[in-house]
C-alpha cells in the first residue's frame, strides 16, 4: 500500500436516496468510513431523498413501523473521521421543506450550479 | 487506460451487472486495463456459483468468471455486503459456522479497502448500477 500514501484524490461520495427504504445509504456510510484510513480528500454531497438522510429525529422503531438500526448517529462521527465536507442540495431540501435547522450535522447549501462545479473537481465519485 | 469497476446491483434484477460486463469486455478487447471489478450491494449476488438461469438465456456469474480467466481479472466481492445476503467462501463459511459455501471461480472475497484503493489506483473509477 506504500505507493497509494503519496496519492491523494478527490473523492465523492453522492447519495441520492432515502436512509431505510433501500440498503443504499447504510453501506454508502460503509464505504465512507472505511475510505476514511486511506487520508483521501472526502466530501459528501446530499440531493434527491438523500436529504433524509440527515434529519433529525429518525425513529427507526418497530413501534414506528420500520424495525431496523437507526444508524443516523454516524453521520455526527464522520468529523472524527476528519470527513467535514458536507454538501446538500438547494432544491432537493426546498422540495421536502427542510431547511438546516431539520439536520443532524453541519452542512453547506449548494445550488444546482455549484454542486455541479464542486462535482466537476472530483477525482472519484462514487453514486450511491 | 486503466479503470476500476464498480458493480452496485445484482444479475437478472438490473441491467448493471450487463452493461458492467460488456463495459469490461470492451475494455479488454480494445486494450484497456481493468485494475479491478468490485462488486457491492447486491451487486455480490453476481458472484454466487449457485445460479441456474434458463439455458436460452445469458450466465451472467459464468461469464464474469470465464472473463476472469481469459484475463486474468480481479474480481472482488466486498465481505460486509457479502455476509449479509449469504455469499461465503470456503473460509468464510468455516469462519461463520456456516455448512456450505457459494462462491464462483474467479471471484475473491475481501474488505471496502479494495474499493477505495481502486479509486485511487485506477485512471477512472466506472460505477455501474442504479
Amino acid at each position: 500500500m506504500e505507493e497509494d500514501e503519496e496519492i491523494i484524490k478527490k473523492f465523492l461520495y453522492v447519495n441520492r436516496k432515502a436512509p431505510y427504504g433501500t440498503v443504499y445509504a447504510l453501506e454508502s456510510l460503509e464505504v465512507v468510513l472505511i475510505g476514511a484510513a486511506f487520508d483521501q480528500d472526502v466530501s459528501l454531497a446530499f440531493i434527491d431523498d438523500g436529504v433524509y438522510q440527515l434529519k433529525k429525529d429518525q425513529n427507526t422503531s418497530v413501534d414506528a413501523g420500520a424495525g431496523m438500526k437507526n444508524f443516523s448517529k454516524t453521520y455526527r462521527a464522520l468529523e472524527a473521521y476528519d470527513v467535514e465536507k458536507l454538501y446538500v442540495d438547494k432544491k432537493s431540501m426546498d422540495e421536502r421543506g427542510l431547511s438546516v435547522d431539520d439536520l443532524l450535522v453541519d452542512v453547506e447549501i449548494l445550488d444546482e450550479a455549484k454542486m455541479a462545479e464542486m462535482m466537476g473537481q472530483q477525482d472519484v465519485v462514487l453514486s450511491f | 487506460m486503466k479503470f476500476g469497476i464498480l458493480v452496485n446491483e445484482g444479475p437478472y434484477q438490473h441491467q448493471a451487472s450487463d452493461s458492467a460486463y460488456q463495459f469490461t469486455k470492451a475494455a479488454l478487447e480494445k486494450g484497456h486495463e481493468i485494475f479491478r471489478v468490485f462488486f457491492y450491494h447486491d451487486g455480490v449476488n453476481n458472484a454466487t456459483r449457485l445460479t441456474v438461469p434458463p439455458r436460452d438465456d445469458r450466465n451472467i456469474v459464468d461469464r464474469w468468471s470465464e472473463l476472469a480467466k481469459e484475463h486474468n481479472l480481479d474480481l472482488v466481492v466486498c465481505i460486509a455486503a457479502a455476509q449479509r445476503r449469504g455469499l461465503l467462501d470456503e473460509n468464510e463459511a468455516k469462519r461463520q459456522g456456516k455448512d456450505a459455501n457459494n462462491i464462483a471461480e474467479g471471484f475473491r472475497i475481501s474488505g471496502l479497502g479494495q474499493l477505495i484503493e481502486a479509486g485511487i489506483q485506477s485512471e477512472r473509477l466506472v460505477v455501474f448500477g442504479d
